[in-house]
């Protein structure tokens, strides 16, 4: 009887594979210098970025489904609490089945760290770091560096101005950006790698300025690019997850070192 | 004897020094009436089991403390992100402290000790704090409740100072939270708590920056850069601009001895709080222990408080105004308290409120009538008859002022519209003149008129279409309509003055 549901499971996952117009791809990304909204040291903000490949979309559901199909100790009720919360894959219908609101084109949402992690090295990769996220998503459709854009802002942030209880949409619903990648923006949160090294975890919170983010005020001493509301949020939202955690609007995508160019 | 006296003497430091005691016991006759501040705020560890806060919705307060003693008291609140309706038809995404703007009230006696969960609802997009002004400690509390979508938060303070506080979002953007609805109020009782009043409300000021200028219909998203230049599009009581009129207006009795406790959540403007036809008989300035006597008008910062205390003597409509008065008239600023019982011609002639304070807001109950044709509008299906009737309510709201309800105007000063050949001879002239404003002499009627029109151009094609359509087929006009099609061409085609509204 398992084993049927498992057949069925595969097959489904392989007509969803079928109808996939394009699986995600790896692209090139060609490194430089930019201004980073969290400077290394105090007023250093410029960051040197190498050359790296990412994953033109986040992760979707049905990528992921095929992940927890091979590695059955990351399914909802065999992952350990450890290192997912008790909201991981809550949309989903079951284990290894997706819902009407979680569908195969979706990104993949209510994943931990540690999950995007144990994903992002099956592929024989890694999450991508801040900075390297950072340097991505600056570019809007024709330019590498949009970030100066009033409009640029403006359309990020009238997307935290819809509240997050709706639908997510499919990934490639918008335009690609400057280097052929999808949905920086608007569409979920990703993970980094880094996710809390710009703040100090739970324990040690208190000592010094590491939280400063979260004091009203504090952060506007620190940050640079003060004005670049738009990643400020998202840093605010990383700076709020445990590893562990998982929400409704967070996803991923994975990166790999780029010594390879295409 | 000598001896004696140093020893009562020595005796009386050594228990000042162990027992706590208000500071102003110690210093003398000019702190007499001090309460001590924090350090005679503590009155031990909590008692006895722990109590739920009772958290109420503006503009309802819990109910007095009573309690003589100190308590762990347990607040729980959801941060929701929600979509909620600004101004009629006009929907925003607020993000709130227990589901409405301002976010609960929450009301406690100093020495309590305060346990807070904040949990933030799985569907929110963003992580969220608070930071209560009512702590004592970095943060506010701030630091110890950032939360996770779909994550709770715990952290406990003791609330020593006496006094009616703002708490708040502090997550980054702290201001773009602020903007967006995350304040509310604490009440910290003094020991012996408030005397007693019969009425207690809670009105929260707060403004809103949208994309859209002020009753643009739809849904409006936040504007960043209008937050920035403290350009606000909406100055707000609790919310929304119907939350304190017609149906929804506050109530008491004549008699009645109201305290109003008045927060301002900003982000950016300090409100110059006033009610219209009252004079504040006490105001606890800032929130504070103190009070001042006999105020029109009291200042209540961006985070900060007000507590204000009022007996009512005459029936009618009192109108609560930020008189920072633009804001009231042209951005929302604006709440009812409707006062019954009987007539006291001796204190007070009788007449009901002027029309001038009360805009269309008179008329709250008919704006349904303007809903519905905006609705039908969208649908091309809004006939002569709706817009007649929208148009009314709008009319008597804007332009009755200065033409009358009657449309006859003042003779000398605001030419007629009944029976004007000025009106009826050019629609798109009409058009124009309500868009863009007249200035100069003109002729109507046979009478000769020389005054100034402001562009009104806070009126969008909607509402001109229908005001017009109104104008056109009342008091003996019988003609024509106009469409927010003809407005809207009109608007296009006519260069503004500098200085109008887009």
């Amino acid at each position: 009887m398992r084993n049927l549901i498992y057949a069925i499971a595969f097959v489904a996952v392989l007509a969803w594979s079928a109808q996939l117009a394009q699986a995600s791809e790896f692209v090139h990304i060609s490194g430089g210098e930019f201004r980073s909204v969290i400077p290394e040291a105090e007023g250093d903000n410029l960051i040197a970025v190498d050359d790296f490949l990412v994953q033109d979309t986040p992760v979707t559901n049905a990528e992921f489904l095929r992940f927890v199909l091979h590695r059955p100790e990351w399914q909802r009720g065999s992952a350990v609490s450890l290192f997912v919360d008790d909201q991981y894959l809550a949309t989903w219908a079951g284990p290894i089945s997706l819902a009407p609101e979680s569908g195969p084109q979706q990104p993949v949402t209510q994943v931990s760290w540690f999950a995007a992690n144990a994903y992002c090295e099956s592929k024989n990769a890694r999450l991508p770091s801040w900075y390297e996220w950072e340097y991505l998503a600056a570019a809007n459709g024709d330019m590498a560096d949009a970030r100066h854009l009033a409009e640029w802002r403006q359309d990020i942030l009238s997307w935290y101005s819809q509240t997050g209880g709706d639908q997510i949409a499919d990934v490639r619903s918008e335009p690609a950006n400057y280097y052929q990648v999808f949905d920086t923006h608007k569409l979920v949160w990703e993970w980094v790698d880094d996710f809390n090294a710009f703040l100090v975890s739970g324990d040690n919170r208190e000592q010094g300025g590491a939280d400063q983010l979260q004091f009203c005020g504090a952060g506007a001493i620190s940050m640079e690019e003060k004005e670049n509301y738009a990643i400020l949020m998202r840093v605010a939202m990383l700076s709020s997850l445990e590893a562990r955690y998982t929400t409704r609007n967070l996803g991923f995508r994975c990166a790999r070192q780029g010594g390879v160019r295409q | 004897m000598r001896w004696l006296t140093i020893v009562v003497i020595a005796l009386a430091m050594a228990l000042a020094a162990c027992q706590p005691q208000p500071a102003g016991i110690e210093s003398g006759e000019a702190n007499e009436t001090d309460t001590g501040g924090s350090a005679a705020g503590d009155f031990g560890p909590p008692q006895g089991e722990p109590i739920m806060a009772v958290l109420t919705t503006a503009p309802n307060v819990p109910p007095p403390v009573n309690r003589d003693y100190p308590a762990k008291i347990i607040v729980d609140m959801e941060v929701r992100e929600l979509d909620l309706e600004i101004s009629e038809g006009v929907t925003y995404t607020f993000w709130t402290f227990g589901g409405s703007v301002p976010g609960n009230f929450i009301r406690v006696r100093q020495g309590d000790t305060v346990e807070f969960h904040l949990k933030n609802h799985p569907d929110s997009k963003m992580p969220h704090n608070i930071d209560l002004h009512a702590v004592t400690g970095p943060g506010g509390g701030a630091s110890s409740s950032f939360t996770a979508p779909g994550h709770e938060s715990v952290f406990s303070f003791k609330a020593l100072n006496q006094g009616l506080f703002v708490y708040h979002c502090a997550t980054a953007p702290v201001g773009m939270h602020i903007a967006n609805g995350m304040y509310g109020l604490i009440l910290v009782e003094p020991p012996e708590g408030l005397p007693p009043v019969d009425k207690e409300f809670y009105i929260m000021q707060g403004e809103f920056y949208t994309v859209g200028k002020y009753r643009e219909k739809g849904h409006q998203p936040f504007d960043m850069q209008k937050a920035i230049e403290e350009n606000a599009t909406y100055v707000l009581f609790n919310g929304s601009e119907g939350a304190l009129v017609g149906d929804k207006a506050l109530k008491a009795s004549v008699g009645d001895t109201v305290r109003l406790f008045v927060g301002n959540g900003g982000p950016n403007l300090v409100s110059s709080f006033h009610v219209i036809g009252e004079i504040f008989d006490k105001v606890y300035t800032e929130g504070g222990t103190r009070y001042q006597e006999n105020v029109q008008t009291t200042l209540v910062p961006a985070g900060g408080s007000a507590m204000t205390e009022f007996r009512v003597e005459v029936p009618g409509t009192l109108i609560i105004v930020d008189h920072s008065i633009f804001r009231a008239f042209n951005k929302g600023a604006l709440g009812m308290i409707k006062v019954d019982g009987d007539d006291n011609l001796p204190v007070y002639s009788g007449k009901e409120v002027d029309a001038v304070y009360l805009g269309d807001k008179v008329m709250a109950e008919e704006l349904s009538l303007v809903s519905d044709v905006t609705q039908a509008e969208l649908t091309g299906s809004a006939t002569k008859e709706q817009r007649v009737n929208a148009g009314r309510v709008l009319y008597n709201g804007t332009c009755s002022v200065c033409h009358q309800q009657d449309g006859k105007g003042l003779a000398g000063v605001f030419p007629p519209l009944a029976n004007s050949d000025y009106l009826m001879a050019d629609k798109r002239r009409a058009i124009e003149v309500v868009l863009n404003g007249l200035t100069g002499p003109v002729t109507v009627n046979g009478s000769d008129f020389n005054s100034v029109m402001p562009p009104m151009s806070q009126l969008n094609d909607d509402e001109i279409a229908n005001i017009l359509t109104f104008a056109l087929n009342s008091w003996g006009n019988e003609d024509g309509e106009v469409s927010s099609g003809d407005v809207a061409e009109v608007r296009a085609a006519t260069e503004r003055p500098q200085g109008a509204a887009h």
